[in-house]
């Protein structure tokens, strides 16, 4: 991958959730779009604040879970039909009400991976390199205590003093420059 | 009561409800992680820890010594024989697998519920799933004779052209176990992501943060994962919960689908289920009652989750004897003389204690003294009770696999079972085994979920208007 240069975006620190939804409201008004919040813990008014209302980790699921239901079924079909056909106690080969077990665990054992995986890949993880981690003051708050609000430099509103101005009229901790 | 309304100036009773705080006042975001974190980062490992290591690892040799004798030489130095094919294996096998469930049910049906008081007790109840599904999960491996060859059990193309059979309960088994075992795993490890990144934000030296760094996966805190990231979790919740409740279903039919007297019974699904919670909150409350004095985490595991856990135990409990008194009146009700000497046999007969103690423990005891509030809140005495419900469910297997087969329809075929030291001394191993692992999590992984605790502060809400005076505490 070519290292890229220059400026990833401006990183505004604040010290509770509140100050950071409203900036990032702020932000999306403005005309803002290339941005992101980063919180210790879930916050979902600042993913509305930011314009992320839905996700499709639940399609994800819903179709691995399909699979893994169509998969087992088949399997078993296939097997105590046409590929071993075994004589139990007079039963008949397609006995589909036995079926339904196995089939139920693996509906629900491809949904799960497929949730938790789905999940993973949607956010682009696991990615162990960010320019983020390069703030000084992101690694020591984003994961502990501190809510940041990072205005991308890819986004076509941005630019390096004007959008400083903008953010630092929330008054947040500190406004920080994050290099690539 | 006339204390009931006396004044108080106990700081964990909430002032407006009268009930005890989840989660004791005056804790930040930093104080949380700080607290739950130290106890991984810190250079000091406690010398309990050791103490508590040396004699877990014992226990563990303890399965190795049994197990590798029983390699070389086969089932044969067990109690297992003719009429009792199934002993210890599989006694041990679902008393396991029961005690894993409830860290299922705190993760995942109490997050459905919405029961946050659960935060902090859901990483090491599911941690606690885990170390019983690996331990139980070798018990039928052990037990088919030649471990070598469990794979057969999975349907895969092979030079024999032989397929599994899927009509037998013991098949569904393979599948319903190993999807547990997966879905756990995946659950317990996405939960950790968050606090991994804590972890390796937080850690000082290169490796630790080499390692939390790797198994983070790079996470950090982005809104949009928080977002999906959640919907991920309340999927794998809602689908644990069915699959918790299948899994014990399917192993009842282990039972439930032959034809033995004291197995034939539509009882089984509901009434494992119920017994396997019950004994599993037993085994949270005996891992968290030490932990948490030992750790000094009265303030986050507080003595409302003493008492939630209590009440589950309580109302389990309670569907346990029902399922007893149940499987009583059918032996009568039915009107087989099989199903009739079956019932009085296993109360009366030569292995009669065992469903005395089975009583005790289970009903006699529990069921009588749960119900007092004072009780529930007595630390020690859940503790006690917690160990007591765990020989109880453990001799509730015992009773239904060992008295049900060893004198089913023909005198001429009885006989009687009568476990071998290898017997003990693999399930004393397993309890080795499953606190070792269990001591090494909470020495090398945070055991609170930090980002769930945070959730639950007062602060975590988001107030977007001025804020009021009293709120400005710096």
């Amino acid at each position: 991958m070519p290292m890229r240069e220059g400026t990833y975006g401006l990183l505004a620190e604040f010290d509770t959730p509140g100050e950071l939804v409203t900036a990032a409201q702020a932000a999306y008004g403005t005309g803002y779009r290339r941005m992101d919040c980063y919180t210790p813990y879930p916050v979902e008014e600042a993913a509305e604040a930011i314009g992320f209302h839905r996700n499709n980790v639940s399609l994800v699921c819903l179709m691995g879970g399909l699979l893994g239901l169509a998969a087992m079924f088949g399997l078993e079909t296939w097997i105590s039909v046409w590929a071993y056909p075994l004589n139990i106690g007079g039963r008949p080969y397609y006995s589909w009400p036995a079926f339904v077990v196995p089939a139920y665990e693996w509906t629900i054992l491809f949904a799960g991976l497929s949730a938790a995986f789905g999940m993973l890949a949607m956010n682009g993880l696991p990615t162990l390199y960010h320019p983020l981690f390069n703030a000084p003051n992101f690694r020591s708050g984003a994961t502990t205590d501190k809510f940041f609000l990072c205005l991308e430099a890819n986004d076509p509103k941005f630019s390096l003093t004007d959008s400083r101005a903008f953010l630092e009229g929330f008054r947040p901790v500190s406004v920080v420059e994050v290099e690539y | 009561m006339a204390t009931k309304d006396a004044p108080t100036n106990d700081p964990m009773l909430d002032p407006v409800t009268g009930e005890y705080r989840v989660i004791a006042p005056g804790h930040t975001f930093r104080s949380v992680t700080e607290k739950i974190s130290r106890v991984v980062l810190t250079s000091h490992t406690p010398v309990g820890w050791f103490g508590g290591l040396l004699i877990a690892g014992g226990g563990a040799m303890l399965l190795l010594t049994a197990v590798t004798w029983l390699f070389l030489v086969g089932t044969g130095i067990w109690g297992i024989t003719q009429p009792v094919a199934w002993g210890f294996a599989i006694i041990n096998f679902v008393w396991w697998i029961g005690i894993g469930h409830a860290g299922t049910l705190i993760s995942a049906i109490l997050l459905l519920f919405k029961q946050s008081w659960r935060n902090s007790i859901n990483r090491f109840a599911e941690a606690m799933t885990l170390f019983a599904v690996v331990c139980a999960g070798m018990f039928p491996l052990i037990h088919v004779g030649r471990p070598w060859l469990g794979y057969w059990l999975f349907p895969y193309p092979n030079t024999m052209n032989v397929w599994p059979q899927f009509r037998s309960p013991l098949l569904w088994d393979v599948f319903a176990v190993s999807t547990y075992a997966t879905i756990s795993v995946v659950f317990w490890y996405i939960g950790l992501i968050p606090d991994l990144g804590t972890m390796r934000d937080r850690a000082k030296s290169r490796l630790a943060q080499y390692l939390f760094g790797w198994a983070a996966l790079g996470w950090r805190g982005s809104v949009r994962h928080w977002m999906r990231y959640e919907t991920a979790s309340l999927l794998l919740a809602g689908l644990a919960t069915p699959l918790v409740l299948s899994v014990h279903t399917v192993i009842s039919f282990d039972f439930a689908v032959a034809t033995v007297p004291g197995w034939h019974t539509t009882i089984f699904p509901p009434y494992f289920v119920a017994g396997a919670i019950y004994s599993g909150f037993a085994m949270v409350l005996t891992l968290a009652i030490p932990i948490r004095r030992f750790y000094h985490m009265e303030d986050l595991i507080t003595l409302r989750h003493i008492d939630n856990m209590a009440k589950v135990m309580l109302a389990t409990g309670g569907i346990v004897a029902y399922g007893y008194g149940m499987e009583v009146f059918m032996s009568w009700y039915s009107a087989s003389h099989w199903e009739f000497f079956m019932m009085w046999n296993r109360m009366f007969g030569p292995m009669g204690w065992s469903y005395g103690i089975l009583i005790f423990c289970n009903i006699a005891f529990p069921l009588t003294t749960l119900w007092s509030r004072k009780l529930r809140k007595n630390v020690g005495f859940m503790f006690l009770i917690s160990l007591i419900v765990n020989t109880g469910m453990w001799f509730e297997r015992f009773v239904i696999v060992v008295t049900s087969l060893y004198r089913d329809f023909l005198p001429s075929s009885w006989g009687t079972y009568k476990a071998t030291r290898w017997d003990y001394m693999t399930f004393v191993g397993t309890l080795g085994l499953f606190t070792t692992l269990f001591l090494l999590f909470v020495r090398f992984l945070p055991m609170i979920p930090m980002s769930e605790i945070r959730m639950m502060l007062p602060q975590a809400k988001v107030r977007t208007e001025p804020e009021p005076l009293r709120e400005v505490g710096d």
